[in-house]
């Protein structure tokens, strides 16, 4: 059966995402993305250090895989548009994840701010998708405003507790046109599973794989569970019941 | 003539446009973004824009990155 993810106007076959950030090497980065199929992954813009030079980030990322720039260190709309636009000069492509921040202890999304950032860079012709905190009416102002996917929490950044808003998730997935992928907080393959089994679109992982032990290896577990997560969600999960119900026939002979 | 680059101020003995500073400063055009005065310089104009006194320029690449400003 054809599963593609048709996703800002590219077709991809892997539903893993990546952010490339934390990895100790570009060339772990680089055999990550090999290994585990990723067919889209996150860059950062940065001012250019000229004490200490570092080899461009983008000799690593494989051809053929999509580049989206994020607007990381953005506090306002105004500053992710700035970043957005300089990211695409430096060759980044159309593709921009919003992330407005401007909370340090949690880096919960600015909601309002980002919508206004997404109206502003898809009336510019940019594929655009925000970071959000996970909520109903925004994600439904975000899609007006032009977002090619919608990307909800699962919980703060980098902290590997899984999907704590899981509910407002479901909500998002059942009601919003636009797909919907959960970024930040997810640092297990199983709860990557998890919220593929629920019917998102995709998921984007960084922290939980560019700091596990083999990060390689963990690539390739998480593209294993979101394969195996879109599988059951396609395949309809059976019901959950209160009381017990068997699942060999009983023939009776032992009466 | 100063200029500040990157938030630093440096010293310039001559004037130069931003072809020649780049090659002042060792980079290759390649897969970078220059910004003068906060507005974004097209590549095919680095030749051509002369640097003033008290300009400010940034000069970005693309780096390794996920989320959250690591």
């Amino acid at each position: 059966m054809n599963d593609d993810f048709e996703l800002g106007g590219a077709t991809l076959k892997n539903r893993l995402l990546l952010g490339t950030g934390k990895f100790s090497s570009h060339r772990l980065m680089e055999e990550a993305i090999r290994r585990s199929g990723v067919q889209l992954v996150t860059v950062a813009l940065r001012r250019i250090d000229f004490d200490s030079r570092e080899e461009n980030v983008l000799q690593f990322v494989p051809p053929g895989c999509i580049l989206m720039s994020n607007t990381s260190g953005a506090r306002n709309a105004q500053e992710a548009v700035r970043i957005a636009r300089i990211a695409r000069a430096a060759g980044a492509g159309n593709w921009v994840k919003i992330e407005v921040i401007a909370d340090h202890r949690y880096l919960l999304p600015d909601n309002y701010e980002t919508i206004k950032a997404t109206e502003i860079l898809a009336g510019e012709g940019f594929v655009v998708l925000p970071y959000m905190n996970p909520d109903l009416m925004v994600a439904r102002q975000l899609m007006a405003a032009g977002a090619a996917a919608v990307m909800p929490l699962g919980a703060p950044i980098g902290t590997n507790r899984g999907l704590q808003t899981k509910a407002m998730i479901q909500i998002l997935i059942d009601e919003i046109n636009v797909p919907i992928i959960v970024d930040a907080g997810i640092g297990r393959p199983s709860q990557a599973a998890e919220a593929m089994e629920m019917g998102a679109a995709a998921v984007l992982v960084n922290t939980a794989i560019a700091t596990a032990g083999d990060p390689v290896a963990m690539a390739v577990a998480f593209a294993s569970a979101v394969k195996a997560g879109r599988q059951a969600f396609l395949s309809g999960p059976a019901a959950t019941k209160e009381s017990a119900e068997a699942s060999s026939p009983l023939t009776g002979f032992l009466r | 003539m100063k200029v500040v680059l990157n938030g630093k101020e440096e010293d310039f003995s001559q004037p130069l446009t931003i072809c020649e500073l780049l090659a002042a400063k060792n980079l290759e055009p390649d897969r970078i973004a220059v910004e003068l005065n906060m507005e974004i310089v097209a590549k095919a104009a680095w030749t051509e824009v002369a640097l003033q006194d008290e300009d400010k320029v940034e000069i970005l690449s693309l780096v390794g990155g996920g989320r959250g400003n690591e």
